[in-house]
């Protein structure tokens, strides 16, 4: 039984060490070369750090195919990975540090920027000896456990503060073994890796293609400014699967590339992150129908997705795809309360159960227990589930259908954001005396309503910039002499709704 | 020109389209960015801005972007 990444990498090394493991635009490693290197990796942070295990190290991130080397060379040292996407405004980054209070960082991007509130030891990746340590890879595959955490990666708080979702070992391999068998992988899988290393849809190509010693090309975010020179990419490195945010394949359709140019290898289209408008979806299908398409869902939580939905029938540009049934080895129910719904058409909020289940927000017990809980259906034995907050209904073929949040957190552009964390953000400007964030989702916009001494959304915006990520900034602001208030004093959503958004056009 | 200024600031509000001349090089514009400016300007102009259009150099500063709109116009 496999209970560490490594054993896949070392795996493929062995049995494929000529195969190309990661490719970027101006580099190509090997499975040989990438062993190798993390084991050097590992050696040095082994011997800098004294030896110390499952501590976090911080990896700046950007989109070259080392990163990944970068992060399985922490996981040969025996510590867990965080990606860190130096770009994030300073005020994420020390939300980030002070939460994890890392053994060491560990440089992996090509440009980095300085990191002022750093207290630990800072290794720049292209300054370490090439000097493998097979004996301690071969220790710690032997000597870690599966539960062992292997990464955490960050997503939006309600409070303000982003949440270290902490994943184990088992919960990936167990992930890239349902994938492997559901969807057939095999060695001659060549993934173009779309999705940044600090989200959790790039787990997939990564240790996907581990498990199968497959190739990972990683694309360049400027290739899909460019739809042109992206798709020629894809054909020119022969890729044929493609696990990527419905976002960006929302992209491609919506600059209506393959009106002139199409991608001429696909075997598996599959996308995650928000729903998928099937217009988009028959976009795909009318252009290259050769592919098989499938609609993942799942939080970071529950490491990647829990149930999946193989697209088997020509769908209506206005139908709504179905997330459809859960993998193997995953449980999903829906509940209402502490009852379990199980008629087609009635809505509760998906629970998830089964070693999917991440281990935990990282140093934070009040929000680790109030979203992994005891199983609410019974109390004969300690069970962990998941409470998603998402909101879905079991269609008549079995097949689960998503309908919506429980609470004020959305989807925009691909990116999974709590509103309550904008709010915050704007709160906190001195010239701010109320805010209030709304999406507008069919024109996917964030729209923030402010109450303000400065009327300049401009100088807002600048502000706003030094706290949130840049997909986090609102599209508009709308500044209100009054902010409006309802009967027990809290700014009324629905009227701003109904005021700004429903009214329009 | 102001038209299009408005219509550029109208999709990326944080934005500064009158000094900015590496929009796509300095990764000032994101993909879904460019996907709105290019369905503004589509419904705007009346024009259809295809991927053969998608260059940093037809993107890199509202003059360009004006040029271009200004091309697509006359065909």
């Amino acid at each position: 039984m496999i209970t560490n990444v490594l054993t896949y990498l070392k795996r493929a090394a062995q049995t494929a060490p000529e195969q190309c493991a990661l490719a970027d635009q101006s580099q190509s490693l090997t499975y040989g070369q990438v062993w190798r290197t993390a084991c050097s990796i590992g050696g040095e942070l082994h011997r800098r750090l004294k030896g110390c295990r499952n501590r976090p190290i911080l990896v700046s991130i950007d989109r070259r195919a080392a990163v990944p080397v970068a992060f399985l060379g922490v996981t040969c040292s025996g510590n867990f990975y965080v990606p860190l996407d130096l770009t994030l405004p300073e005020k994420r980054l020390r939300d980030i540090y002070s939460t994890m209070k890392p053994a060491a960082i560990l440089l992996a991007a090509a440009e980095n920027a300085p990191l002022p509130f750093a207290q630990c030891p800072v290794l720049s990746m292209a300054d370490l000896p090439d000097e493998p340590d097979y004996a301690l890879a071969d220790r710690t595959i032997a000597e870690g456990l599966d539960t062992d955490p292997l990464y955490c990666i960050f997503t939006s708080g309600s409070t303000g503060v982003p949440k270290g979702v902490l994943v184990s070992h088992r919960s990936v391999i167990d992930m890239a073994e349902q994938f492997t068998a559901a969807f057939g992988f095999d060695t001659t899988a060549v993934f173009g890796n779309q999705a940044p290393f600090d989200f959790d849809v790039s787990v997939k190509d990564i240790y996907i293609a581990l498990r199968n010693a497959a190739s990972v090309q990683v694309l360049e975010k400027p290739l899909f400014l460019m739809p042109k020179r992206l798709i020629a990419r894809l054909n020119e490195r022969r890729v044929n699967t493609l696990i990527w945010a419905a976002a960006a394949m929302k992209i491609l359709s919506a600059l209506r590339t393959f009106d002139s140019v199409r991608p001429l290898y696909l075997r598996q289209v599959m996308f995650s992150g928000e729903l998928l408008p099937c217009k988009v979806l028959n976009d795909w299908r009318a252009h290259m129908p050769e592919a098989r398409y499938v609609n993942l869902y799942g939080p970071t939580e529950i490491t990647c997705n829990c149930t999946y939905y193989i697209v088997d029938r020509p769908y209506a540009d206005d139908e709504i795809l179905p997330i459809g049934k859960p993998f193997v080895n995953s449980g999903v129910f829906l509940c209402s309360g502490s009852e379990e719904v199980t008629a087609p058409g009635v809505i509760g909020e998906l629970c998830v159960r089964g070693t999917c289940l991440a281990l935990g927000y990282y140093e934070n017990p009040e929000k680790t227990a109030e979203a992994f809980c005891q199983n609410p259906l019974h109390s004969a034995y300690p069970e962990r589930i998941y409470r998603t907050g998402d909101l879905a209904k079991r269609l008549p073929d079995g097949n689960l259908l998503f309908v919506g949040r429980a609470d004020s957190q959305v989807k925009h552009m691909g990116h999974r954001i709590e509103l309550g964390e904008i709010e915050v953000a704007a709160n906190a400007l001195p010239s701010v005396h109320y805010a209030c964030c709304l999406h507008d989702a069919a024109r996917e916009k964030l729209i923030l309503f402010c109450q303000a001494e400065e009327n300049d959304s401009k100088a807002l915006l600048q502000q706003l910039k030094a706290a949130l990520p840049d997909y986090m900034l609102p599209n508009r602001v709308v500044f209100l002499e009054q902010m409006p208030a309802n009967r027990t004093g809290k700014i009324d959503r629905a009227l701003l709704r109904q005021q700004y958004i429903n009214n329009k056009e | 020109m102001e038209e299009l200024i408005q219509i550029l600031e109208g999709c990326c509000p944080d934005v500064d389209f009158e000094k900015e001349t590496a929009l796509i090089d300095d990764g000032i514009l994101t993909s879904l960015d460019v996907v709105m400016i290019v369905g503004e300007l589509n419904e705007a102009y009346d024009i259809a801005i295809t991927v053969d259009a998608l260059e940093p150099e037809n993107f890199n500063s509202a003059e360009a972007i004006y040029a271009l709109v200004e091309r697509l116009r006359c065909e």
